[in-house]
């Protein structure tokens, strides 16, 4: 069974219509990459597996469990709608980080005040997070001490304390110095190993191709192509993708 | 001729700080208004902190919630939007009338029967600076980005968990200054209730300025009282900035 099946999703902003229909599975322990051109929707779509846009249309599975139905939507209140949420972790391209907290702070604060566990065991575990992302020297430090891609990490280990089904990355590296984009993916790359389930939304095509199971490309709010890294990389089908490949490969050779 | 002069250029303001300070213990007079003052702007600031935070809050929480709670409908919609409505009419009469008028008519009209000078002149002032105070609360909770709703939202916060924990500190951080400058504004703006006939320390000054006929010891001291409480005031609210900066670039 998928762990996550999202079926038809749906989302306008106003007459723009974002999201056109969006359908995919996701295994356990999967990593699904998720690239496109801005404006595709990945953005959007990630947003409204993380209820912070309600999608218009479509419905959204968990364990088999619907959680979404978006003939439905309104009939949910604001606990439930947080209890549905909690089935998904969310790391932001500007880490949202909360300034006036320590590291340590940072990931205990939410499961501490939701009580997911007894103090005790999230203090344990958090410690255990901020080790595994490499940052157990600087659990005391307030956010505004670290690098971006400290930030990142911390946020990683921000999403991961509240045991999500699913980890989502909002383009991780996007707000992040070239330097310092290598660590915060090779945290990524640990938790694939960890069994973790995750979507990223990423420009890295590299780190897509090398992490991935499951590739989706977007274009104009319909998934265009979707398989695995070796179909997407080296058999596009699509005009929209193989024009999009040859794009991003050239600003890649830009850059380097 | 010049040395005489001096000479009696001191003499004379010798007599005069005698006369506006000394004679008939005068300076018992503006110390019993400087502390009049002090209460008035005390009790005001809070009542306006208090009156600002609970305006904010339903200002805010109506503006932020409003679509979903619509969506949903209900009687917490309703009671929020009816409330909202309340604040809304608060602040633009608070803000459309000058603090005199409001003073006059708190106590001429609303507390006529009371006799506690003290209290009237704090609600009123209380009740005309917690719309400013209002307005600067709403504007700090709008200055916090929007990500930190959306990261403490994330990781399955409710609206007022977010609030108080998250946006709240972060609010009143930014707000701090301008927070500190309205009360540097109300200290001095509890001038005007002399007009009522309360005897705060600008009135204590024109008092004696009418008894002994001189203008300029008596006001001068007024002003330089207020100065130097600005000038605390001022430097006590740079401490407690830096204090808070702490955990910032």
């Amino acid at each position: 069974m998928s762990v996550l099946q999202v079926s038809d999703i749906k989302k306008k902003f106003g007459k723009n219509e974002v999201l056109k229909g969006i359908s995919f599975n996701l295994e356990k322990g999967e990593v699904l990459s998720v690239i496109g051109a801005s404006g595709s929707g990945k953005t959007t779509l990630l947003r409204c597996l993380n209820f912070l846009e309600t999608a218009d249309e479509g419905t959204i599975s968990v364990n088999g469990e619907k959680i979404f139905d978006g003939k439905n939507s309104k009939r949910k209140n604001d606990a439930e709608l947080r209890k549905d949420r909690l089935h998904f972790g969310l790391v932001f391209q500007d880490f949202n980080l909360f300034p006036q907290y320590t590291v340590f702070k940072n990931v205990t604060l939410a499961p501490t005040l939701l009580k997911t566990d007894t103090e005790e065991n999230i203090n344990k575990k958090a410690l255990a997070l901020i080790k595994r992302v490499g940052l157990i020297e600087k659990k005391d430090a307030f956010p505004c001490e670290l690098s971006g891609g400290q930030k990142q990490r911390v946020a990683i280990a921000r999403a991961l304390c509240m045991n999500p089904d699913i980890l989502c990355f909002d383009e991780p590296t996007s707000a992040l110095d070239p330097e310092l984009t290598g660590e915060v993916l090779n945290v990524i790359r640990g938790l694939k190993t960890g069994d973790s389930t995750m979507i990223v939304v990423t420009h890295e095509m590299g780190f897509a191709r090398e992490v991935s199971d499951k590739i989706i490309y977007m274009a104009d709010g319909v998934i265009e192509e979707q398989g695995s890294p070796e179909d997407i990389f080296e058999n596009p089908k699509s005009e929209k993708l193989k024009n999009f490949l040859s794009k991003s490969l050239e600003n890649q050779i830009k850059e380097d | 001729m010049t040395l005489l002069n001096e000479e009696s250029m001191w003499e004379n303001l010798k007599s005069q700080f005698i006369l506006n300070f000394v004679k008939d213990h005068r300076y018992r007079l503006l110390l019993s208004g400087l502390l009049e003052t002090l209460k008035i702007t005390f009790f005001a600031v809070i009542i306006g902190v208090v009156i600002g935070i609970i305006v904010a809050a339903v200002v805010s929480s109506y503006s932020q919630n409003k679509e979903r709670m619509k969506r949903r409908g209900g009687f917490s919609f309703h009671l929020l939007r009816f409330l909202n409505g309340i604040c809304n009419i608060y602040l633009a009469v608070i803000r459309g009338t000058p603090t005199v008028v409001q003073l006059m008519i708190g106590y001429f009209i609303i507390w006529a029967s009371s006799n506690n000078e003290l209290f009237v002149a704090s609600m009123v002032f209380g009740i005309n600076s917690g719309a400013y105070v209002a307005e600067i609360f709403r504007s700090g909770i709008g200055s916090v980005d929007k990500g930190q709703f959306e990261a403490g939202r994330s990781i399955g916060f409710n609206y007022f968990q977010t609030m108080r924990y998250i946006i709240i500190p972060q609010a009143f951080k930014n707000v701090l200054p301008t927070l500190g400058n309205e009360a540097i504004t109300l200290l001095k703006e509890t001038s005007v209730a002399g007009y009522v006939g309360i005897m705060d320390l600008t009135k204590a000054g024109d008092l004696i300025r009418s008894r002994t006929y001189s203008a300029f010891l008596p006001l001068i001291a007024v002003a330089a009282t207020y100065l130097v409480l600005v000038l605390i005031l001022t430097f006590l609210q740079h401490k407690l900035e830096r204090s808070l900066k702490k955990n910032e670039r």
